[in-house]
Parts: C-alpha cells; structure tokens; sequence
C-alpha cells in the first residue's frame, strides 16, 4: 500500500501560497479582547491568548496529506509538524486533538490505526495530552492535529523581533520537499529518504529546551513556505533584517540533484511568487529551488546574540541535535539577503 | 527520414508526473523530438530543467491562456539504437572496439576466494590503464565505489585514466552507505538517474 499514491500534494507542499492567503485574510478584522496577544492578522507561528499575567494560551493547528507511505511514520510527522509551531515560541504543548480524513473503503482500518499510534507517540514524547479529534470519509488521507500549549506572555519567543548582531541557528537540514518529489519519481536514494524520514520524525522539543537556556531574540519553525519564506517572516520586524549564507545551510542528500532533474513541487513555485520581492542578493534558480522549497516538520530558526551562538550551537549537539549557524541579523528591516 | 516526433499531453497532471512521463519517453527513445503540453507554471520549469539536465535541447513554446508546449531533442542522451545497431562487432576482432563503459559494480571479480577476486580487479582496471583505447567513462557502484578512494590500490590507476580522459563517476549512495564520501579520491560523483542514463546509452562492459 501507498499512502502518498492517494494524495495529489503531500505534507506542507499542499499548503495554500502566502500570496493567496494574504489577500483572503486581508480586510479581516474581530473585536479587540484584551487578553487577545496574537491573532492570524500577524504572522505568528500560533495564536496567543492572555490566560493570567504570567500564562497565555497558545494554539495552533496543522494537518496535510501523507509525506511517506508508512502511515506509523506519517503519524508521528503529522504530529511532530503540529507540536513544532508550539516550540517555535517557546511554549509546552499540554493537550492535542486528532483531525483525520480517511478513504475508509479505500484503505481500510489498519492504516488509519498506525497513523493514529504513531502521532499518539509524538505526542506522547511531548508530554501533550492528546484529548480527543473529529474524523471524515474523504477521498485523501490527511492528518494533523490542533494543539494547545502554555508560555509566559512576556517570555514567548516571537518570530519578528530580530535585533542586529545576532546570529541564526537551524536545526534541521532541508530539502524534505524535494526528497518528497524524487521518492514519487522513483529515484531518491535510500539515503535521502532516511535523513529525510529522520529529520521529519524528529520533534523540536529538545531543540527548543536547550535553546530556552540562551537569549532567543526571535525564532520560527520552517515549514510549508520554506526557508527563506520564514526567514522572511522575521525579517518583518522595525529593527532590522537577516542574511543567509547559502554555503552554511545544511542539505538533506542528493536534494541539488533532484532540484536540478526539475523534481521541485510546486509549493516552492507557489512560495517564490509570494516571497520573492523580501529577498536580495544571490537569487540563483539554484539557490531559490532549495530555500523556497517547502518543508514538513522541518527545524527551528532561532536568533540569538553573536556572543551566546557558538555556546548555543554547542549545547545543541551536546543534546544530540544536529544544528549550524546558517546566518546573521541585520540590514534593512524587512529584507532576506542570500550570500 | 524525416525527423520524428512523439507527442505527450501532461495537462492537469501534479508535479512530478510530467517529468516522469518525459524521462520515461527519452529512455524508451524512438523520436528526435519529444512535445511535451502542461497547463501550469511550475511543471513548465521543472520540464525545461530536466531537458537540460537530460542533455537536451529544449524550449518553451507558450500558446496562450496558460498552454506550453516543451520541445525537448536528445542530444547527448542518446536513445537505446534498434537491436541491429546495437553493439557492433569490434573491427579487427577482440581489443579493435572499445565499450564505451564500464561498469564496475564491485572491488572484486567473481565468487570464490575474496583474496583472489580482488586481486584480479586490481589487475583489471592496472590493464585498462595500458591498453591502447581506454573507455569514455568508468562507473562505480556498490563496493566498487571502494576502487576510488583514499588507501586503495587501484586509485593510482583510475587517477591515470582520469588523466587520459576517463570519467570515473562513483555512486554517491553507495560512498554514503560506506562512509567513504570524504574519502574520495578521483572522479566525480553520481546518482542513479545518471547511471542508469550511462548504462543505457550504449556499448557497456559490466565487470565485477
């Protein structure tokens, strides 16, 4: 059975383009609640919600079609994928609802069990209650979950507030999407599939706890509009802008190839028309293919001041998570300048 | 003979079909152009990148209201000859035809005692350094990756047929699964989709 053979996009390459979703949500507008803290009129990983004056809510929610074939795996990325937005901003998940749609005649009982357990240990992992969901018969199978998290309002990390001479951690390679292409066209290696499944599986939850011991002036998780899609995001803040080294970024294996073979979803197409004008610089088909290329579950992109990095940087592989310095703060707000 | 054209209509279909269909379609050869029509922007870049990478030339013709029509004519992919043409006897019998490559998918020639088996792939690619026609390219794969790199005795030897032109392509899963990539020491490095382009190119001689 192939999971992926009932989807047309698969993980967050089947996201709508930032473009898109700028103007359907342009002109919207709710009340003013005073505990509201950050709502979709930002470009927040999850929204906020005052709860006291040292806790807020925080909630997100992230479901797409399967990415892999195994629907144990697909389970856990479906639920490492949803759980990222939470440690993106520094919170600690606390509870979890399940949303399936399932071709039940199609594929049967067993696929939809795996699925299920394995996004229950993700969660698990997390130490996030997962407390119930809502399930329908649909064509294609997808999954995902809504989550709940808890942070201090005043210490949450928000993905615009760079300041200058800081430096920018990773923490995950990327090319899952790309990666996703081959293994459709038949010819990703066995090894691009494994760091691919690996980085994917792979939740940011120690990622996030060690960098929580260093001053995190901002930080984003890299998901479905790609790296310098996100990197863009931050770089809306007043202060100033980032670079990116194209030589630091890490790779998942064999993703130039598969680019250069054309095998790029067109996420990455969708992601350059919606981004492109923040970026400056080495603008290459070479380089926008990888950083446009849209991610699922991918790492976190983390700010921190140039002093505390190489600590940082070391306290992560201490962890055991793989992480590299991909750039710096600073130039014109609003800007990503690719070097 | 005129030239000869296959048509593909790749309209509605998500990447990465179109491309699948057109690498499908150069492998089975047949045609000097191949007419590929998609609907969208991104399977339009994405065929236009791999007619390049298939060592085509390829353009886009846009017809309007979203239509493109990619013409791609294999130039160094070479589609399979009929079976008349294939592998011509050697002019002046054994040595006069070189294969234009090797394929080596091994650090050792047949079963038995590994010692021997290893010897007489040494042996092998220190021959070809001395014959008169070397082939066009040397591909590595599986343990044969293992000729290529640091501390190997053949090194030496695929380095001069290198020098003399050969290009020794190593497959780079294969280096990865040995943990040999930072160890190589000629040549470049390759996938799959080129290997499996190379094989299918033209006279192969498989050792190993």
């Amino acid at each position: 059975m192939k999971l992926t053979a009932y989807t047309r996009f698969s993980g967050c390459g089947a996201k709508l383009g930032p473009g898109v979703l700028e103007q359907a949500l342009c002109g919207l507008a709710q009340p003013v609640y005073p505990e509201l803290l950050a709502d979709f009129s930002g470009s927040e990983d999850a929204g906020l919600f005052r709860l006291g004056p040292h806790q807020a809510l925080v909630q997100t929610v992230d479901f797409f079609p399967p990415i892999v074939d195994d629907p144990y795996l697909f389970g856990r990325i479906a639920a490492a994928n949803a759980l990222s937005d939470l440690y993106a901003m520094g919170a600690r998940p606390i509870t979890a609802l399940a949303l399936v749609c399932h071709p039940l005649k199609a594929l049967g009982m067993a696929p939809l069990k795996a699925m299920l357990e394995g996004g229950l240990a993700a969660l698990t992992e997390a130490g996030c209650a997962l407390l119930g969901g809502h399930s329908i018969e649909d064509p294609e199978p997808k999954l995902g979950y809504a989550v709940t998290g808890l942070v201090d309002p005043d210490r949450a990390w928000r993905n615009n507030t760079l300041e200058p001479g800081g430096k920018l951690i990773l923490t995950k390679p990327i090319g899952t999407g790309l990666v996703n292409m081959a293994l459709r066209a038949e010819c990703a290696s066995p090894a691009a599939q494994a760091a691919a499944e690996t980085a994917m599986a792979t939740l940011n939850k120690a990622a996030a706890e060690v960098l929580a011991g260093f001053q995190v002036q901002a930080c984003t998780d890299v998901t479905g509009f790609g790296l310098a899609g996100h990197a863009a995001e931050m770089a809306l803040g007043d202060r100033c802008g980032l670079s990116l080294c194209m030589a630091q970024v890490p790779l998942l294996p064999e993703v130039q190839d598969y680019a250069a073979m054309g095998l790029i979803p067109e996420g990455t197409y969708r992601n350059r028309e919606g981004r492109l004008r923040f970026l400056r610089g080495d603008l290459s088909p070479a380089n926008l293919d990888l950083l446009f290329d849209p991610q699922t579950s991918g790492g976190l992109l983390a700010a921190l001041p140039a002093a505390e990095a190489e600590a940082a940087l070391a306290a992560l592989h201490a962890a055991g998570v793989p992480a590299w310095i991909i750039g710096e703060t600073g130039g014109t707000p609003g800007f990503v300048q690719v070097v | 003979m005129s030239p000869t054209c296959r048509t593909l209509d790749a309209r509605g279909l998500p990447c990465p079909q179109p491309v699948i269909l057109a690498r499908k379609a150069l492998a089975e050869g047949g045609f000097d152009t191949l007419e590929i029509t998609v609907d969208d922007a991104a399977s339009r870049e994405n065929l236009l990148k791999f007619g390049a990478y298939a060592k085509c030339q390829v353009e886009a013709v846009d017809e309007g209201s979203g239509l493109t029509r990619i013409r791609m004519s294999p130039q160094g992919f070479t589609p399979a000859p009929a079976l008349t043409e294939a592998c011509p006897l050697p002019e002046g019998g054994l040595g006069g035809g070189p294969a234009e490559v090797v394929f080596l998918s091994a650090d050792s020639i047949g079963q038995g005692d590994l010692d021997l088996a290893r010897l007489l792939m040494r042996g092998f690619v220190y021959t070809l350094t001395e014959a008169e026609r070397v082939p066009r390219r040397l591909l590595l794969m599986n343990s044969g990756v293992k000729l290529a790199v640091e501390g190997s005795e053949s090194l030496a030897n695929l380095q001069k047929l290198e020098a003399r032109g050969v290009e020794v392509l190593a497959c780079g899963t294969c280096l990865e699964f040995f943990g040999l990539t930072s160890r190589l020491g000629v040549g470049g490095i390759t996938n799959m989709y080129e290997i499996a382009g190379h094989l299918m190119e033209g006279p192969t001689l498989s050792v190993g």
